[in-house]
């Protein structure tokens, strides 16, 4: 096995102008669906009523202790058998997006927890309303410390955005994978789609670290 | 004693307190009257900071009553029956009492103007410039003007209880709730906190319950003390004779055992 730069230069500009831009846009929109939902069911999981706490619950518990590519087949092969039929990158994002918000939402909880029990109870005593006292004290204590876990979520999220090859998102591998079949040749393009990835997440990682830091001096 | 009567202002009327099995407030009745300065000593787990917050409702009782300016705030009336009091029926209630905490319990993500205005204009529905006009003259009354655009975290210690009772006041409580407002402070810290909260006791008519460890300060300042021991009131007097010549001996050896550790 030997290695071809010149097919190498020329695969690259493909793989980097049909790939990249869908791997990026996949890994944005499904982490900020991830942020977003991730939120929204931390908060729910703290719900005065039991009925919602356990149906998040069983929620959370039931994404986390299922594969990501049953998710997304179900979503794209199943769901439209009742009438809910959405393109491969939206299908994409939502299911990703759904999966990593069960993670994001143990983050969040967590956050929420370090938040001394004093600053409730100064709430308390100035009778700020429930919903005033998540938006101005708690949320603004706890979503800082969180957000490099956030950060390293999008990371692992970002690695398994290829599992849309199988619902045809031409993401990096999956155009390192159509360059490589065209030629019937595949070291130069998988290697290629594999540097992309480290570069990516080596790039995010530092990002995180930064961030790490900063958090730190502010707490 | 009539609940409608204009002359109290706090009361408890048989109230019961338990944390599981363990009976906290055993059957408490006392009363406090409009304007008075009402000091609560005895022994730790005596029963004194959970009246404290029960009065901030961040406890509830098991059984008993507890009135506040003529209103029930632990229960409220559905039909013409008394039921445990809801979150909404407590919140206005609550709106007549402050509370100063051991910890402070400053907002960090907030600067000194925000922890004060935030409640006022949120919950009294003040405009942002009256309630900063209020917020700039208790920061003034304080001593702390210049720290207005401070962030709590730079603060010291005292700094940011004189905030914590600036943001108080601003609510022009009725009821004003002190809980060790000075254990966690440095020593040399805790004249200038009191002076300021002797200063206000006796320059605003509002009502004082203040659970401290400052003998000196509880006799200084206080009305009535009431020793607290196994969560019922062993004694109920002026500080000038239950400081000098208590009718009991529990209230006796407490107060030796304090003035000998200071």
């Amino acid at each position: 096995m030997n290695w071809d730069w010149n097919y190498a230069w020329q695969v690259l500009p493909e793989i980097i102008g049909d790939g990249l831009l869908v791997t990026l846009q996949v890994t944005v929109f499904a982490s900020l669906v991830a942020y977003a939902l991730g939120l929204v069911l931390a908060l729910l999981r703290r719900s005065p009523y039991a009925v919602v706490r356990w149906v998040v619950w069983g929620f959370i518990e039931f994404i986390r202790s299922t594969p990501l590519i049953v998710q997304v087949f179900f979503a794209f092969f199943v769901l439209p058998n009742i009438g809910l039929r959405f393109d491969p990158i939206p299908t994409g994002v939502i299911t990703i997006g759904l999966h990593y918000a069960c993670y994001t939402a143990e983050v969040y909880r967590a956050g929420i927890e370090a938040v001394p029990k004093g600053q409730w109870e100064a709430a308390t005593a100035l009778s700020l309303p429930r919903g005033r006292t998540w938006v101005a004290v708690i949320l603004p204590q706890a979503i800082p410390r969180v957000l490099p876990a956030l950060g390293n979520y999008s990371i692992s999220l970002l690695k398994e955005t290829p599992i849309l090859l199988t619902i045809g998102v031409l993401d990096i591998v999956g155009a390192a994978y159509q360059e490589g079949s065209s030629a019937f040749r595949y070291v130069e393009p998988i290697t290629i789609a594999g540097v992309l990835f480290l570069v990516l997440s080596y790039s995010a990682s530092l990002l995180v670290r930064r961030l790490e830091r900063r958090v730190a001096r502010i707490h | 004693m009539s609940h409608e009567s204009t002359d109290v202002m706090i009361h408890f009327d048989g109230v019961l307190k338990k944390f599981g099995d363990t009976v906290v407030l055993d059957g408490l009745d006392f009363a406090v009257k409009p304007g008075e300065f009402v000091t609560l000593i005895g022994p730790s787990g005596s029963g004194k900071t959970t009246i404290l917050r029960l009065l901030m409702t961040l406890e509830q009782v098991t059984d008993g009553q507890i009135w506040v300016g003529g209103e029930c705030l632990s229960h409220m009336k559905r039909g013409d029956r008394m039921v445990p009091a809801d979150d909404k029926h407590q919140r206005v209630v609550r709106k007549r009492i402050g509370m100063v905490f051991q910890q402070f319990n400053l907002f960090p993500n907030m600067k000194v103007l925000q922890n004060i205005t935030e409640a006022p204009i949120r919950v009294l529905g003040l405009s942002r410039s009256e309630a900063e006009q209020r917020a700039r003259d208790l920061l003034e009354l304080v001593g702390l003007s210049e720290k207005v655009d401070e962030h709590p975290s730079r603060l010291s210690g005292g700094q940011q209880q004189r905030v914590a009772i600036a943001r108080a006041l601003a609510m022009q409580p009725d009821v004003l709730l002190l809980d060790e407002v000075t254990s966690a402070l440095d020593p040399e810290l805790v004249a200038g906190v009191l002076a300021l909260l002797k200063d206000i006791a006796s320059t605003t008519d509002i009502t004082f319950l203040c659970v401290t460890h400052e003998m000196n300060f509880a006799r200084d300042v206080s009305d009535r003390v009431l020793m607290f021991d196994g969560g019922q009131i062993v004694e109920d007097a002026p500080p000038d004779k239950l400081f000098t010549e208590p009718d009991h001996e529990r209230t006796r050896t407490f107060l030796q055992a304090v003035l000998n550790r200071g």
